[in-house]
């Protein structure tokens, strides 16, 4: 009998404590698997930030720090430039990544520091309760725009792919989502295609994956993938927005 | 082509995602069984049915899904 798939080495047996059909999980999986098929498990540190992914650094099998909250990205540099041979990664929510630590990815990207981010959307704060994110969608119900999110009033939700690949530092900029075999099989290929740059050396990299949250959506998890793929794909294009490896060809 | 597939029943959360993406439609949530956590586990009986395309465990946010081809 041959195996055609069991939980990769590259996570821990810790029982991860996301609500039932959060995909987050299948995000973590990606990036473990990505980190085997690469051979860079063992060289592997990853930053861990603040929101529901706060304890993924009990679930990767390498070495891990976290971060305060929106920081990952800079303690990613400092990791980076002390230790330039390893394969630095962080994997941050929109919480982290859009609002408090919009500052930390912008820079980072304008550096061209050579590290990966992984930026789950999920369009809400899920951890603290399922409050307006910077990336809730216009209309979007949340318990903090209990009658949708007013572009009046708060705005439209901001494109941080689009955002980071106006700049120059960055190699990779690409949004992927997870909801379908055939979506999880391309946001593989993008994780792994942002790693392989970061080891080339050729700057920042980050990969967008559009997550759900049927918790504070309100949804079954089922419901949730349809809504992500009706919804959330219209207000946040999937597609390679940078990629300087095509360029030089 | 045949297949088995074993569940980690006890680390079953019963979102159902594996029963959404099944392509035979031979999974589904146990509801005579409640596992520790207080859900009710995915798990397949027509297991002769299963096809290896290991779909389920593509998409099961825990990895408790293992998929083996016979």
């Amino acid at each position: 009998m041959a195996i055609v798939y069991e939980k990769s080495k590259a996570l821990t047996d810790a029982e991860m404590h996301y609500c039932p059909g959060c995909t987050h999980g299948i995000i973590h999986k990606l990036v473990a698997e990505t980190l085997v098929d690469l051979d860079v498990l063992g060289k592997s540190i990853g930053v861990a930030p603040v929101g529901c992914a706060v304890f993924a650094y009990d679930y990767f099998n390498c070495d891990m720090h976290e971060a305060a909250h929106g920081r990952a990205p800079a303690v990613a540099t400092g990791i980076k430039h002390v230790l330039p041979d390893r394969t630095v990664f962080t994997y941050q929510g929109d919480g982290d990544l859009a609002a408090i630590g919009t500052a930390e990815i912008v820079h980072a990207a304008m550096r061209g520091e050579k590290i990966t981010t992984i930026f789950v959307n999920n369009a809400v704060y899920g951890m603290t309760g399922g409050q307006m994110a910077p990336t809730t969608l216009v209309g979007q119900k949340t318990t903090t725009a209990p009658f949708g999110r007013s572009f009046e009033h708060y705005g439209a939700p901001i494109r941080m792919a689009e955002l980071l690949a106006t700049i120059d530092g960055a190699a990779y900029i690409e949004r992927v989502t997870v909801t379908t075999p055939a979506h999880i099989a391309k946001a593989k290929r993008a994780i792994k295609k942002a790693f392989q740059i970061q080891d080339e050396g050729l700057g920042f990299t980050m990969v967008e994956v559009l997550s759900t949250c049927p918790t504070n959506w309100g949804m079954t998890p089922v419901e949730a993938l349809s809504w992500l793929n009706e919804t959330m794909i219209p207000a946040f294009p999937l597609s390679v927005f940078r990629d300087i490896t095509k360029k030089e060809k | 082509m045949a297949g088995n597939v074993t569940f980690r029943q006890d680390r079953c959360k019963g979102c159902g995602l594996c029963v959404h993406v099944c392509p035979v439609k031979i999974i589904f949530l146990d509801e005579t069984v409640t596992n520790r956590k207080g859900y009710h586990p995915a798990t397949i009986v027509e297991m002769d049915r299963c096809i290896a395309c290991a779909n389920c465990a593509r998409m099961c946010p825990d990895s408790i899904i293992t998929v083996e081809r016979l």
